[in-house]
């Protein structure tokens, strides 16, 4: 079943959640709404299940329009942030209400709907805990019941408002594999509300990124990371370390830093955006940037060494004034770089913003490279 | 060493004097107001022994008065049992202008004397009343006769119900009935399986306060009801009838049937109390976890 969201407007007194929102979610695939809070991506959710209703604009699943239709009628599965189990209820219970609630020609009978419960608790990997209540569950466990509870009626839509917010790290990781999986398996069309952008591109095979009521980008995570429209999306998704200045003769400079860039027409102010790994640490200014900084924190925990660096002499936007590179740890022991050692940015990959609502260009240094990286293998 | 030790894991109000004289301030009070009264009541009650208790009991004019009391809070407590459930309701699952001011305004009844209710009543429904002249004319009497006394046992004890209700709904938020409704469940569904047994002993104890004002209220319906003996006497107006009839031991025997009420009452509410602050506690936990 197709999504399709046209020209919603919401307004919650003064506040403008959504505006004029436009979308459209594909058929089986998993779709991630991500954003800041109050940028509207849970109003939307909200909208679209029928929880909360539009002050104008339509929704329609596989193009019937649903506006009118009442939550109830929608067939939709939604899970909530706090998970919201009914707290009177077993777990057995909880999972079995959606069927009991059908109507009585529909209502499969009592065995049938006790058959199904165990194949969803078994699914679930939670059969030992059909008696127990709610409130004897962990978070994970919790959420898991929540997620059996709104497939029970096998609807082709399921919504997920947060559903790993109030997880901790570990959980979540386990949650979030297990949840690919299941949309996997079942082909929902499924939308998920969700803050984190790391979540978001790991998870989904589409992104919405929402800011302040205004759909800012829709794309496949990879293209989304590689291409970001604009400055708030760049932002949004992942570090990036940002170079403002005055652009002059194909040359961006600030104070002490200058780079090279080939074929830019442009003149007047501009950013250059680089995400940590587009920029290696040279400890000699490239031919292309003279880019100096000074390390500040070295942090080797998780895949790659993760150095802070804050500029010298110049002055970067934004994350408090501060640069990050990725090296790899093999690069890391080769160099040994300590906090207070000067190092060099050399970018290889920018993204350029020039006018207020453009989008970037995209400026690769390769082949002017003076000093070739060497790729080391491990 | 020892002793700085000791005095600095002193917490503030450790000092055996300062705890002992508030135990024995507080025991004092509570056995010269409360317990001392509510003995001399049986004590009177039964000071001509049993079977004059129970003369006085089932004397004529006292059975009325039993059989009227219960019959007007068997009306009062349904009527505000469901009116309380439909405010705490209404104020804490929809948002609209002046949801303040209502939740403001259920405590009217607590405000007021329950003496000013009753003459508002009497000068609105009774004979000469705005709204009393026009039910004269069509032969409808509200005033000193059991309607009256019921409207204004409505009235003192409303809040009761919904006064409990609220604080609990607010808590529990209403995720739990959205998710019922996503499942499809119909709206009586979902307060028969969902709401109302998270209510429920909330529910309860606003039922027992509202039932023991019911029984005793004294001020607004003496007021209303005339005192006309058999006819439109309470079991509380009943006593203050008898007493001033010099017929103590009579006034007692009713008393104390009253009292009876009032200790089995506080019976169910220190259970109810008990259920309903552990389930409290298990949802703070819950949303501490």
């Amino acid at each position: 079943m197709t999504i399709t969201v046209d020209g919603i407007n919401k307004r919650f007194g003064q506040f403008q959640a959504l505006n004029n929102v436009s979308l459209n979610i594909p058929e089986g695939k998993l779709t991630a709404l991500l954003g800041p809070s109050d940028s509207g991506k849970t109003t939307l959710l909200r909208i679209i299940a029928g929880l909360e209703s539009a002050d104008s604009g339509q929704v329609a699943f596989s193009g019937k329009d649903v506006t009118k239709l009442h939550v109830r009628d929608r067939n939709i599965g939604f899970v909530f942030q706090h998970y919201a189990l009914f707290r009177h209820m077993t777990v057995a219970q909880n999972i079995a209400f959606g069927l009991e609630s059908l109507p009585r020609k529909q209502r499969p009978p009592k065995s049938e709907i006790q058959k199904r419960v165990s194949e969803l608790l078994e699914m679930i990997q939670l059969p030992h805990l059909a008696q127990r209540f709610p409130a004897q569950l962990s978070g994970g466990q919790k959420q898991r019941v929540a997620l059996a509870r709104s497939i029970a009626t096998r609807p082709k839509i399921l919504l997920l408002d947060e559903p790993f917010g109030a997880l901790d790290a570990k959980v979540r990781k386990d949650l979030r594999r297990w949840l690919r999986n299941l949309h996997d398996e079942f082909h929902f069309t499924s939308i998920f509300v969700t803050h984190d952008q790391e979540e978001a591109l790991e998870l989904s095979d589409q992104v919405v990124v929402m800011s302040q009521g205004n759909v800012e980008q829709v794309n496949e995570p990879t293209e989304l990371y590689a291409r970001p429209d604009s400055r708030f999306v760049f932002d949004f998704l992942g570090q990036v370390n940002v170079l403002s200045g005055e652009l002059k003769h194909g040359s961006l400079s600030q104070g002490n830093a200058r780079v090279t860039l080939p074929g830019i027409q442009h003149q007047g102010n501009a950013q250059l955006y680089l995400r940590p790994h587009e920029v290696r640490l040279a400890t000699v200014p490239a031919e292309h940037a003279n880019l100096p900084l000074r390390i500040e924190a070295v942090s080797l925990i998780g895949s790659e060494v993760r150095v802070e660096l804050r500029p010298e002499g110049w002055a970067s936007e934004g994350s408090d004034n501060i640069w990050e590179v990725g090296i790899s740890h093999a690069e890391f022991n080769d160099q040994r770089p300590a906090r207070g050692d000067l190092r060099y940015a050399v970018p290889e990959v920018g993204h350029l913003f020039t006018g207020k609502d453009t989008q970037p260009e995209t400026v690769s240094w390769a082949e002017a490279d003076s000093f070739p990286r060497v790729r080391l293998i491990n | 060493m020892n002793a700085t030790q000791s005095s600095r894991h002193r917490r503030v109000g450790d000092s055996p004097a300062i705890k002992w004289l508030l135990i024995g301030t507080a025991v004092a009070v509570a056995i010269a107001l409360l317990i001392m009264p509510l003995l001399v009541i049986f004590v009177e009650a039964l000071g001509a022994g049993w079977g004059t208790l129970a003369d006085n009991l089932t004397d004529q004019y006292t059975l009325h008065a039993i059989g009227l009391t219960l019959f007007v809070a068997a009306l009062t407590v349904p009527l505000n049992l469901v009116f309380g459930t439909a405010l705490a309701w209404l104020v804490t699952r929809f948002r609209f202008p002046g949801r303040k001011l209502l939740i403001t305004l259920i405590d009217i009844p607590f405000a007021v004397s329950p003496v000013v209710a009753g003459l508002l009543y009497l000068l609105l429904y009774g004979r000469n009343g705005w709204v009393g002249s026009w039910l004269a004319d069509h032969d409808m009497q509200l005033m000193f006769s059991w309607p009256g006394i019921v409207m204004v046992t409505v009235f003192v004890t409303c809040p009761f119900v919904a006064r409990e209700l609220i604080p609990l709904m607010q808590q529990q938020g209403s995720e739990e009935e959205e998710a019922g409704v996503v499942l499809g469940a119909s709206g009586w569904r979902i307060f028969r399986t969902i709401t109302l047994p998270n209510i429920k002993w909330a529910l309860i104890y606003g039922v027992v306060l509202t039932n023991a004002r019911a029984v005793g209220e004294f001020g607004a319906v003496s007021v209303v009801s005339g005192n006309i003996r058999g006819q439109t006497n309470t079991l509380p107006l009943h006593v203050e009838l008898l007493y001033q009839d010099y017929n103590i031991v009579g006034a007692f025997a009713s008393a104390s049937l009253l009292a009876g009420i009032a200790v089995f009452t506080l019976a169910v509410k220190g259970f109810v109390e008990w259920r309903q602050t552990r389930t409290l506690n298990r949802l703070q936990t819950e949303e501490a976890a």
